[in-house]
């Protein structure tokens, strides 16, 4: 069997061997809910889409998701079982991917059980659900790219804590520049590189995906993304080796 | 064949390994030696391909660990000091992912497991979490992840550390009995379990060779090998009744018991017959004599008190204190 499968099966039954998966899970569909239906005003907008449920998206993430990517590596290397896994016969990118892979079913899966809300909007009205299956589609590529920068981060630090900080730091920067505070902020500056720092931003991408518009290349900014941050993790992992 | 050459290693300012170079073949059950910090862990580390070497190299039956990483992990078979495992896996689902990983599927890896379990006597613990199992059956189950593909080359970092006397026989044993036709390698600074398994024994202290030789070898280098230890059964002057003698260097009292000394023989030597004839002459109150056999233990403490390696840790020391002054 491949052995990135063997890794990531590994992984995800790690998730459920624990307590994390299930308390990851819950709270996740929690928190969805008081955003999208006390924050949101879910009812009281009275249109039959699901824009407040996606729209709080980015800002669940934010701690949701470094929650789970905290631990990917640096977890290894405190209870020094990355020694065992790094010794194995096994390449370092089918860890790194198998890794990551296992989380981002996990927060896939999560996501996932907010079905409820879809059918809730669909028993209530006549939502586009060509829409609500593209943000569906945009949010989990989002949280992708959120994993992907924990990853790096868990890679960087043994202390899990010090990764959460570090992970939600850098997601925070990647979620704000496309806030129009930001870019309100560095409007003197020249056109292009007010597009350049939008274009960085998981918001742009993701609204622009959440609306129903699957553009090509706004799937594409994620998946370079995270193989970017990936491939990061990888190098930092090589130079903890030499150090 | 393990060869090593020249192998250094180097965090920041502190070298733990220091131009290493040697070569262990088939059949050959390496005790590597140190006190602690010595960079025996440092080695095993490198070999094993879980650090790269600052400098030097290390091929594993041709095969080198910096290019050819794969072929080498799947020769060695590795014990990490401590036996680290995936606590929240059962005995039995951790040496499933090992079996997996190592490229066994179906009936192979059902066999593997199964022999694993009977060799390293788990079967009581299978479906136990490892985080749950005591500190011997969390080492054994180390153990059986290192054996499961029956490697050629096994390096084991201080395999009986912290076990009790019957498992740390037990853990002997099957080294013992897994040595044949493979190099293994283990590090302890336990020394009777030098003398109990390996055929050959390397002390290494700051990252240098001090030592390299048989465990027999090694007692021999000791300054107690061929002396003789003498019980008295009343008080006597053993000092004045050897006194003058130029065979015997020095009688020394030993740390135990008020009337029982050591008698150091001159440089090649052999003092027995002579100290047997004088006892009887002289009419010593004797309980009982022996002779001794070579103190690996103080061999061991001899070499890795080098006045060498007090300076070298010195400078070690210095550059610390270097680098802290920058920060």
């Amino acid at each position: 069997m491949n052995k990135m499968l063997i890794i990531f099966q590994r992984e995800l039954a790690g998730y459920f061997a624990t307590p994390l998966a299930y308390v990851f899970i819950v709270i996740f569909l929690v928190m969805s809910g008081i955003f999208t239906f006390d924050m949101g005003a879910f009812y009281e907008r009275g249109q039959a889409d699901l824009m407040p449920f996606f729209g709080f998206h980015p800002w669940l993430y934010l701690f949701m998701i470094p929650a789970i990517a905290m631990g990917l590596w640096a977890d290894e290397r405190k209870s020094g079982t990355i020694e065992l896994l790094m010794t194995l016969p096994v390449k370092l990118a089918d860890v790194v991917f198998g890794k990551f892979l296992a989380a981002w079913v996990l927060c896939v899966l999560a996501l996932s059980l907010t079905f409820p809300i879809w059918l809730t909007v669909n028993y209530l009205g006549n939502p586009d659900n060509g829409v609500i299956v593209a943000a569906y589609l945009g949010s989990a590529l989002m949280a992708g790219g959120f994993l992907s920068i924990g990853s790096c981060m868990s890679a960087i630090t043994r202390n899990s804590v010090v990764a959460f900080i570090l992970t939600v730091a850098i997601c925070f920067v990647f979620v704000a520049c496309g806030t129009e505070i930001v870019l309100d902020t560095v409007s003197w500056a020249p056109q292009f590189i007010v597009d350049a720092i939008a274009g960085l931003s998981f918001l742009t991408h993701f609204d622009s995906i959440s609306k129903g518009v699957l553009d090509v290349r706004d799937v594409l900014f994620f998946v370079v993304f995270i193989a970017s941050w990936l491939f990061a993790s990888a190098i930092v992992i090589e130079i903890k080796k030499a150090n | 064949m393990i060869e090593i050459s020249h192998l250094t290693k180097k965090f920041d300012n502190f070298t733990a390994v220091d131009d290493l170079s040697f070569k262990v073949e088939e059949g050959e059950v390496l005790g590597f030696l140190g006190p602690n910090g010595a960079g025996k862990s440092t080695t095993m580390k490198v070999i094993t391909g879980f650090l790269s070497a600052s400098q030097g190299s290390v091929t594993v039956d041709g095969h080198d660990i910096a290019t050819d990483p794969m072929a080498v992990k799947s020769l060695i078979g590795y014990l990490p000091e401590g036996a680290p495992s995936y606590p929240d896996m059962t005995t039995l689902e951790f040496l499933d992912f090992i079996a997996e990983i190592r490229g066994y599927s179906d009936e192979e890896k059902r066999r593997r497991i199964e022999k694993v379990i009977n060799d390293v006597e788990l079967r009581s613990v299978c479906h136990k979490t490892i985080d749950t199992l005591s500190k011997g059956f969390k080492r054994r189950v180390g153990l059986a992840q290192a054996i499961l593909h029956d490697p050629k080359v096994l390096i084991l970092d201080e395999p009986t550390d912290g076990l009790d006397p019957n498992q740390k026989h037990h853990v002997r044993k099957l080294i013992r009995n897994l040595a044949k036709d493979k190099i293994v390698i283990i590090s302890t600074h336990i020394l009777e379990e030098v003398s109990a398994v390996c055929t050959r024994a390397i002390i290494i202290a700051g990252g240098r060779i001090l030592a390299d030789g048989t465990p027999k070898e090694l007692e021999g280098r000791s300054a107690y090998a061929g002396a003789i230890s003498v019980q008295l059964t009343q008080d006597f002057d053993l000092q004045a009744a050897l006194a003058g003698d130029q065979d015997i260097r020095a009688v020394e009292q030993a740390e135990d018991n008020a009337r029982h000394y050591i008698l150091l023989p001159s440089a090649n030597k052999q003092i027995f017959g002579k100290v047997s004839e004088k006892a009887q002459s002289g009419h010593w109150p004797v309980a009982e004599y022996h002779l001794v056999e070579g103190l690996l233990e103080d061999y061991f403490r001899s070499v890795t008190h080098d006045s060498a390696l007090a300076s070298r840790d010195a400078q070690n020391a210095a550059s610390a204190t270097t680098t802290q002054q920058q920060v």
